[in-house]
């Protein structure tokens, strides 16, 4: 049975021929990170305080399940963003705890002024699910991309930004955060992100796996070392998991950290693991201004730790247009990408010439791969 | 070259399918895209730049040319092809659509896009746009007239509606707002999702001159735009709302009125019988599956 004939819940079928055809309600649901519909559905059937909503993105965001299960607690806002994480906070005032759902670029970015005035100030507990952010929705294009929530978002006071790595992680961290007192980002991609903590499970080590975050707090070490430390957030935690098992292999002891947690950010944690390595890459699928490096750059220079930081993402830019993974081979955000970029840091930093200001992923990287993505 | 003579209705009729047939070559391309919204307004956007729109293509910045803001910019895949069939660029660049490094997007970016008069792609924004431009070439008298295309379910927008209020307070009579009313969003149908009916009602409230018709209808679509270009001179009229009745995906007799299909992908079989469906729209003088 494909994805198509599983996601309909009772909509209309339209009488296709040919199995490569796809509609809109078949094609997202190909994407199996989306797990916030049925995860909330589940703790819903046990909290009655639990309310879902989206503005006309149900069945995108796979808020379905949600929907089809708690009927009478799932709200349509239609297309009105703001006026549905505006709402969300008066329903929170009610004693509800909302999860509204929608794309990055139409939360964190078009409604920032509602989630900072209506949701942070008089701190209520209303969950913003932000999927596809950063480039996750490819060739739809800037309007549709958001690469300076983190940015905008880690200034406002009293909000919580979380940003799981994979499936588990966000299972994990809406489980686990229920009853946390205080307005939530959930930084969340397109549902096709490596699941990292499943994966770690599955594969065992020693010491013992890392578990799946459960609450906001210090990023995950995910694997040691001492050379490069490569710093993830979201999609990019699996890329440096990735990256790091084609350099394992070329002899670079590399580390990888989970950065779960964006805000409140434990700055003391990473100042100490990157204490111990050679070179520190942060990499974020954002803006480098402001994002993931800015936070890690900040963090060890105000507890005096030196260690080279070399800040991967989007530069000062918007985003070309592209499928989605173009784009993280064109930006260098897939694991090949990271894994260049890493050595290329290791060996900036042997040859003394580490010059973090400057892009490890240059331009002609790029133009190397949209000249193989034009052949 | 100014375009602006009226075209013939076979004409017309032939445009819309070009049109459409051009908008399955590029999802072809891409592998995905905006079937439904760009086939509810093919012939709004005919009947604007074929005979309506003042533009000169071959100097796509002429200041004193009419603008044309597509609010819905999601439906952009059925405007592409009638930038190239003017001459903004060349048609082989159709080939490219949303592919890495692409000008042509599955929402349309003015830095990119010759002949693409604003960005869009975040619903609510267009009209607003639509509201400065006709207030701008007051300002510089140039004359010019801005149409907006918006979607029935982007009336959800509240910034639409602030925008309403300042057009017709400022009596924006060089400012005409379509909206196609193909009745679905993405999640279903919008009388469902969040109903905003009677539209008639809420824009006459709003001090607009609001006509309704079938969006289909090229004739009925030419003589609402030539009825606005008559008043678009005149201080004390208001700006006008067009309220066009369509089909989602209209041409495409097996998705026709389906929600499902604002995004999606006709593969081998089906993009054949799409593509015969399409060339059989105008074949049927009944109008029986209209």
């Amino acid at each position: 049975m494909t994805a198509t004939d599983t996601a309909r819940h009772g909509r209309a079928r339209t009488d296709l021929r040919d199995p490569g055809s796809f509609d809109h309600v078949g094609r997202d649901a190909g994407a199996s990170g989306f797990v916030a519909g049925r995860v909330l559905a589940e703790l819903a059937a046990a909290d009655d305080r639990i309310v879902a909503a989206s503005a006309d993105l149900t069945w995108v965001t796979q808020l379905d399940a949600f929907a089809a299960a708690h009927p009478d607690r799932y709200l349509q806002f239609g297309i009105a963003e703001r006026n549905m994480i505006t709402a969300a906070a008066g329903l929170a005032t009610t004693g509800l705890i909302p999860y509204v759902s929608t794309f990055a670029c139409f939360s964190g970015v078009l409604a920032f002024a509602n989630i900072r005035t209506d949701l942070a100030y008089p701190n209520l507990p209303v969950r913003v699910l932000a999927t596809h952010a950063g480039i996750a929705m490819g060739y739809f294009g800037t309007s549709h991309h958001a690469t300076e929530d983190i940015a905008a978002l880690r200034s406002v006071a009293g909000l919580t930004i979380l940003s799981p790595a994979g499936a588990a992680a966000t299972e994990a961290l809406l489980r686990g955060t229920v009853d946390h007192d205080g307005p939530i980002y959930f930084r969340l991609g397109r549902g096709r992100e490596d699941d990292v903590y499943a994966a770690a499970q599955d594969r065992g080590s020693t010491p013992a796996a890392p578990a799946a975050p459960t609450a906001p707090g210090a990023p995950t070490e995910l694997t040691a070392g001492d050379d490069v430390l490569l710093v993830g957030t979201g999609l990019t935690t699996g890329s440096a998991v990735g990256a790091a098992e084609r350099l394992a292999a070329d002899g670079v002891a590399v580390g990888v950290v989970d950065v779960h947690t964006l805000k409140p950010f434990d700055g003391a944690a990473m100042a100490r693991l990157a204490a111990g390595y050679r070179a520190v890459v942060t990499v974020e699928e954002h803006t480098v201004e402001g994002g993931l490096g800015s936070i890690v750059v900040e963090a060890l220079a105000r507890r005096r730790v030196f260690t080279p930081v070399f800040t991967h993402g989007l530069q000062d830019e918007f985003a070309l247009i592209g499928p989605p993974n173009h784009l993280y081979r064109y930006y260098g955000l897939d694991a090949d990408g990271v894994a260049t970029v890493a050595r290329r840091a290791v060996d900036a930093v042997d040859r003394d010439r580490a010059d973090p200001s400057r892009p490890l992923w240059t331009e002609a990287d790029r133009q190397e791969v949209l000249a193989a993505a034009r052949r | 070259m100014t375009v602006t003579s009226p075209v013939d209705l076979p004409t017309l009729q032939r445009k819309a399918i070009e049109t459409r047939l051009a908008v399955l070559d590029q999802v072809e391309v891409a592998g995905s895209g905006h079937y439904g919204p760009a086939f509810s307004c093919t012939e709004i956007l005919v009947a604007l730049y074929h005979g309506w729109l003042r533009l000169r293509p071959d100097d796509p910045g002429w200041p004193q040319r009419d603008r044309f803001v597509m609010g819905k910019g999601h439906a952009i895949s059925a405007l592409y092809p009638i930038l190239a069939d003017l001459g903004y660029f060349d048609r082989a660049e159709l080939a490219t659509f949303c592919r890495l490094g692409s000008r042509l997007g599955d929402h349309p970016d003015m830095k990119k896009v010759p002949g693409a008069d604003f960005s869009s792609g975040s619903l609510g924004h267009g009209l607003s746009v639509g509201v400065g431009m006709a207030l701008g070439a007051r300002i510089r008298g140039f004359g010019s007239r801005v149409a907006v295309l918006l979607g029935d379910g982007e009336l959800n927008e509240g910034q639409v509606w602030e925008a309403a209020q300042l057009a017709a307070a400022r009596r924006l009579a060089n400012l005409v707002a379509i909206v196609d009313v193909n009745r679905v969003c993405v999640d279903g149908p919008t009388a469902e999702v969040l109903d905003l009916e009677p539209l008639d009602d809420h824009w006459r409230g709003f001090g607009w001159h609001v006509e309704r018709l079938d969006g289909h209808d090229l004739t009925a679509l030419g003589a609402a735009l030539r009825g606005v270009a008559d008043r678009s001179a005149d201080p004390d009229a208001p700006p006008t709302v067009l309220l066009a009745d369509t089909v989602v995906g209209k041409g495409v007799d097996f998705i026709e009125g389906m929600a499902e299909w604002h995004v999606g992908y006709f593969a081998g079989v089906d993009a054949d019988r799409a593509r015969a469906s399409i060339l059989s729209m105008y074949d049927d003088p009944a109008g029986a599956r209209s």
